[in-house]
């Protein structure tokens, strides 16, 4: 049977060895560093079969989509499809746009203003609203809790959206007032490049 | 195989015996079927022939759908159409593999509450009830990828429900979710990987399955007594077992004939009770069905999921010490798996030496109300997010967990339990008393 050779200088029969006494031998050395070399070589070689359940560069290159919203009158909502995802376009109302800047920020279950511009600031209307009136609201139409589609426009308790599945109510800015949702709905990255047109992405 | 003694396979003919020296695979089957088992099984004790041969239906007409259907975005709705309205017979082996999941699942809980009642999972038995826990997830996750297959609205929207659950994840959540649909959302690539898996987690199943018996072959079968097969010679083994072949395989085919019976009234004449009309609508990204519902074997873990919401003050708690880690709805993911998770450790929780629960009076109150208490919570995940039946879901969501976490370990401690049979022979007898000798 194969013993591991002593590695102690003063070894009677063992082959002695010179300078390795005090770090581990040679062979120590070969061990650690195949291994170390057979770890990263199989990572390597696994990283890409669990890479590959990643995002397709075909799904990545949909990342930015133009809008025209010229046809979205007061009080309307369009919804468009954008990475897979509906977004809520919403012209508001003179008394939607008053009742959400009403809101004491006390009363918002999620401070945050959930808003890929800023992660930072509060959740204030200004915060979330695309122009500086207050008129046009732009946000992902993905429920925070589970994911559903929320009912949009006017509805729920507070005027808002309302999601059917598992009851989240929204406000008029889109900010979650009462049920399980954890956060507001989320406003994405969104500029006019023109009149009429928005940008998303 | 089995500890018990029992008559093993000795090689008779000359190509037997060359077979046996090189591959004993003979004698495996013959040792396996000719197990020695207790005589005094129950009908209760019929369920797992019917788990494994529904296992083999699905996965044969599992094999043929995947034949005619096509796991894209845009074709996969109307080739399930094709193969409703065009491929020959294609709508009876459809209804089959649909309701299949649905006979799966019935007999599945059966079995499962009938090792609760026996006490099946009881020492020496832990590893066939995990291992037995582990078929029940992958059949779970299995149910789960097929029924996206259809894309249909309710398999797009419990998708997007069910993956969002991995979204709850503190931290990493998010990429995690995006990780396993292959995009910010539910779309094409996860229709191919969901198709993948469906096909290739049956086959997990069936290696499970073997191990699931491996297991209980070694330890021997439990019986509705609890009491051990007397195992010190082959005279006294024989007075307690017969071989499963044929006694038990005769009694389980009459069972499992009768099942079959109704199972084919089932997909004969109402296929589409256990279904949703919505799946009979084309997937739909922009819009979610009025009221999302799983099939009716998730509701009971649908209605734990959902039962844990920011106002129940445990999960407020769980959120104060955690600094807002814990939210609400990664709560709710925990208490979904932690329920399953409370069952896979009754084993250590029981602290009763009383096997059955036949002999445990207390038990059997406390086992029966669990019982109700699932039923009830499967009505409760099929009901809308409101009151009254949010607070009735915390209630039974916590007779769940007590029962396991509290009522098993104490009563273990307090009962009183009746003194069982002294041999599984004395129990045989006293039901189908011996004919005097001639």
């Amino acid at each position: 049977m194969y013993t591991k050779p002593e590695h102690s200088g003063n070894s009677k029969g063992g082959r002695p060895l010179s300078h390795a006494e005090d770090t581990g031998s040679r062979r120590d050395f070969l061990y650690v560093a195949t291994a170390t070399t057979g770890a990263v070589a199989v990572g390597a070689a696994v990283w890409p079969l669990i890479d590959q359940m990643n995002a397709s560069a075909d799904v990545q290159a949909l990342a930015a989509k133009e809008v025209d919203i010229s046809g979205v009158d007061v009080g309307t909502q369009l919804t468009v499809k954008w990475l897979g995802k509906p977004v809520f376009i919403r012209h508001r109302t003179d008394g939607e746009i008053e009742a959400s800047r009403n809101t004491p920020l006390d009363d918002l279950k999620d401070p945050t203003s959930q808003n890929n511009a800023d992660w930072n600031a509060d959740a204030s209307d200004a915060n979330r609203a695309l122009d500086e009136e207050g008129k046009w609201l732009v946000m992902i139409g993905v429920c925070t809790h589970l994911g559903c589609i929320p009912l949009g426009g006017a509805l729920g308790d507070f005027g808002g959206w309302f999601c059917p599945c598992h009851g989240s109510h929204y406000d008029t800015a889109g900010r979650i007032r009462k049920g399980p949702a954890p956060l507001n709905l989320r406003v994405p990255n969104a500029a006019f490049i023109s009149e009429t047109v928005i940008k998303l992405g | 195989m089995s500890g018990i003694p029992h008559d093993t396979y000795e090689p008779k003919s000359n190509s037997a015996k060359w077979l046996h020296a090189r591959l004993p695979i003979v004698g495996l089957i013959y040792n396996t079927i000719m197990i020695p088992t207790p005589k005094n099984l129950n009908w209760m004790w019929i369920w797992g022939i019917v788990l494994a041969f529904t296992l083999v239906l699905q996965i044969i007409t599992g094999i043929i759908l995947a034949m005619h259907y096509t796991p894209n975005v845009s074709l996969a709705f109307q080739s399930v159409e094709h193969i409703m309205r065009n491929v020959n017979y294609g709508w009876l082996i459809r209804y089959t593999h649909m309701n299949g999941a649905t006979l799966f699942f019935i007999a599945v809980y059966l079995h499962i509450f009938r090792g609760l009642y026996y006490g099946s999972y009881k020492a020496p038995r832990e590893v066939t009830w995990i291992i037995g826990m582990l078929i029940y997830l992958a059949m779970m996750a299995t149910g789960f990828l097929g029924y996206v297959l259809p894309w249909g609205q309710m398999s797009f929207w419990g998708a997007t429900v069910i993956t969002g659950l991995f979204g709850a994840v503190p931290g990493v959540g998010e990429s995690l979710q995006a990780w396993l649909l292959g995009g910010p959302s539910v779309d094409n690539a996860t229709l191919n990987r969901f198709f993948s898996l469906h096909y290739l987690l049956p086959f997990v199943i069936v290696a499970l399955v073997a191990l699931h018996i491996w297991a209980f072959h070694t330890t021997g079968n439990s019986n509705p007594t609890g009491v051990e097969v007397r195992r010190s010679s082959k005279t006294e083994v024989e007075k307690d077992t017969l071989p499963f072949w044929p006694y038990f395989v005769i009694k389980d085919l009459y069972a499992l004939v009768v099942v079959l019976i109704v199972f084919a009234a089932v997909i004969g004449f109402m296929p589409n009770f256990f279904g949703e009309p919505d799946n009979y609508i084309m997937a739909d990204p922009l819009k979610t069905p009025p009221h999302i519902v799983p099939e009716w074997y998730y509701l009971p873990f649908y209605a734990i999921l959902r039962a844990f919401t920011d106002e129940v003050m445990v999960v407020q708690f769980a959120s104060f010490i955690t600094g807002g880690i814990i939210t609400a709805k990664f709560f709710g993911v925990i208490a979904m798996f932690g329920s399953i998770f409370v069952m896979a450790l009754v084993p250590w929780l029981d602290t009763s030496r009383t096997r059955s629960g036949r002999f445990r009076p207390a038990f059997k109150f406390f086992f029966w109300l669990l019982a109700f208490d699932f039923m009830f919570l499967m009505w409760l995940g099929s009901r809308p997010a409101e009151e009254p039946y949010a607070s009735m879901a915390l209630y039974a969501s916590f007779y769940w967990f007590g029962y396991f976490l509290v009522i098993l370990p104490l009563l273990g401690l307090f009962e009183k339990p009746q003194s069982p049979p002294d041999t599984i022979e004395a129990d045989f007898d006293s039901h189908y008393p011996p004919k005097p000798a001639e």
